[in-house]
């Protein structure tokens, strides 16, 4: 317990998202300050340090609030929100027999608005079958071919998209409630890692834009805080539903980074990592963003 | 995935104008944008619309790629009675669609 309790301390800023050279040394005498804090709080028998935010909770704002009002209209109104077209082929779906099996959702989940509720919140999982994380669309493919037997949708396929939806419909306005506990720790650490790390010819990390200059402008846009909380999203630059798995990979081309191919881990590392940040935010569903 | 979503008051009175909605799914490509690969991806647009409420046009309209993708209408239409609101649409490519919703006159 006592050496965990070290091992989770982290500095508050990471060298690359320090904008002063001189805090440098500071960070580094205060992190050393902590430790030893913490070293004597455990050897007291106090529990671990919980995981620092380098954006805290009370400071949490939704995509939508950086919005402009043609998009907050869109959102709202469940008639001309265009992600609804992606929810009702969900729910089709959902009620459609598939694969070998000739199941359907529904054989064993019933009724997908109860049984559905709450459960989109709790995405990326770890799961002990494949020990590892999965995001939702990752679990909806696996019961395609654990449970009825049929193959596995392509990520961003309207087929896996409008399931998406619909499951993530059934949590709407709920918060986000991931867990990062016991093994989904180190997915976790990944995640964290990649969104304080640079990447790109541009050289930026995700902290940089969203934590450090959230709402304000680059280009046309405002920065908001990239929490993610409205995907699978209806984004107007699509024309089209998308996942978050293709947004964060939009923001990597956009900096002209290395893109991770689609459904690669390195997305869900980063996936749990944005939900953990964005715990107790309302998952909206459909979202609609620029 | 369904055609369209045709959104209609639960019911509506004799005489009066009432709100008609309709979000049709459809890319709506403007045949401006480009392929990965740099190839001109061809232009698919729903050209024509109509609304028949019991056969009887109530709405047309003629769209272009200025129309985004997922095109959203909306309009008004007064109806002496219960019945049908059937949409058609035809796009570029020659493929048609329609879907319909029923009105009851209170």
């Amino acid at each position: 317990m006592r050496a965990r309790a070290a091992a989770t301390v982290r500095p508050s800023r990471l060298p690359d998202s320090s904008s002063d050279a001189s805090i440098g040394r500071w960070v580094t005498s205060s992190t050393a300050r902590r430790a030893i804090l913490v070293g004597v709080l455990s050897a007291c028998g106090v529990g671990a340090v919980a995981q620092e935010r380098t954006l805290p909770l009370p400071a949490l704002r939704s995509g939508i609030t950086f919005a402009g009002a043609d998009v907050r209209a869109m959102q709202a109104d469940d008639v001309s929100n265009p992600g609804f077209l992606w929810v009702e082929g969900g729910e089709k779906r959902w009620n459609t027999a598939a694969g070998a099996t000739g199941k359907s959702c529904a054989s064993c989940h019933g009724d997908g608005r109860s049984s559905m509720r709450g459960v989109a919140t709790r995405y990326p999982r770890y799961a002990e079958a494949v020990k590892g994380v999965e995001d939702l669309d990752a679990r909806i493919n696996r019961c395609r071919t654990e449970k009825q037997g049929a193959p596995p949708w392509p990520r961003e396929s309207e087929e896996l998209l409008s399931l998406s939806a619909y499951v993530s419909y059934q949590s709407r306005a709920l918060p986000l409630a991931v867990s990062i506990d016991g093994p989904a720790r180190e997915t976790f650490d990944r995640g964290n890692a990649f969104y304080h790390a640079r990447h790109g010819q541009m050289n930026l990390s995700c902290a940089q834009c969203h934590d450090q200059n959230s709402g304000k402008r680059l280009l046309v846009e405002n920065l908001s805080q990239g929490h993610g909380n409205a995907f699978p999203a209806y984004r107007l630059e699509w024309q089209s539903l998308g996942s978050l798995q293709r947004r964060i990979r939009a923001c990597l081309f956009g900096i002209r980074a290395e893109m991770p191919a689609p459904g690669a881990p390195e997305l869900t590392d980063v996936e749990l990592y944005l939900a953990w940040r964005a715990q107790g935010l309302p998952l909206e569903a459909p979202g609609v963003r620029r | 995935m369904p055609d369209a979503r045709i959104t209609v008051p639960a019911s509506v009175a004799r005489g009066k104008p009432f709100e008609v909605r309709i979000i049709v799914r459809h890319p709506m490509e403007t045949g401006y944008r480009t392929d990965e690969s740099g190839q001109s991806i061809p232009r698919n647009v729903i050209r024509s619309l109509a609304c028949r409420y019991n056969g009887e046009l109530v709405f047309s309209g003629r769209l272009s790629s200025g129309i985004a993708a997922n095109p959203y209408l909306r309009f008004f239409v007064t109806a002496k009675e219960s019945g049908q609101l059937a949409f058609e649409w035809v796009d570029d490519a020659g493929a048609r669609g329609s879907d319909s919703a029923a009105v009851t006159v209170a």
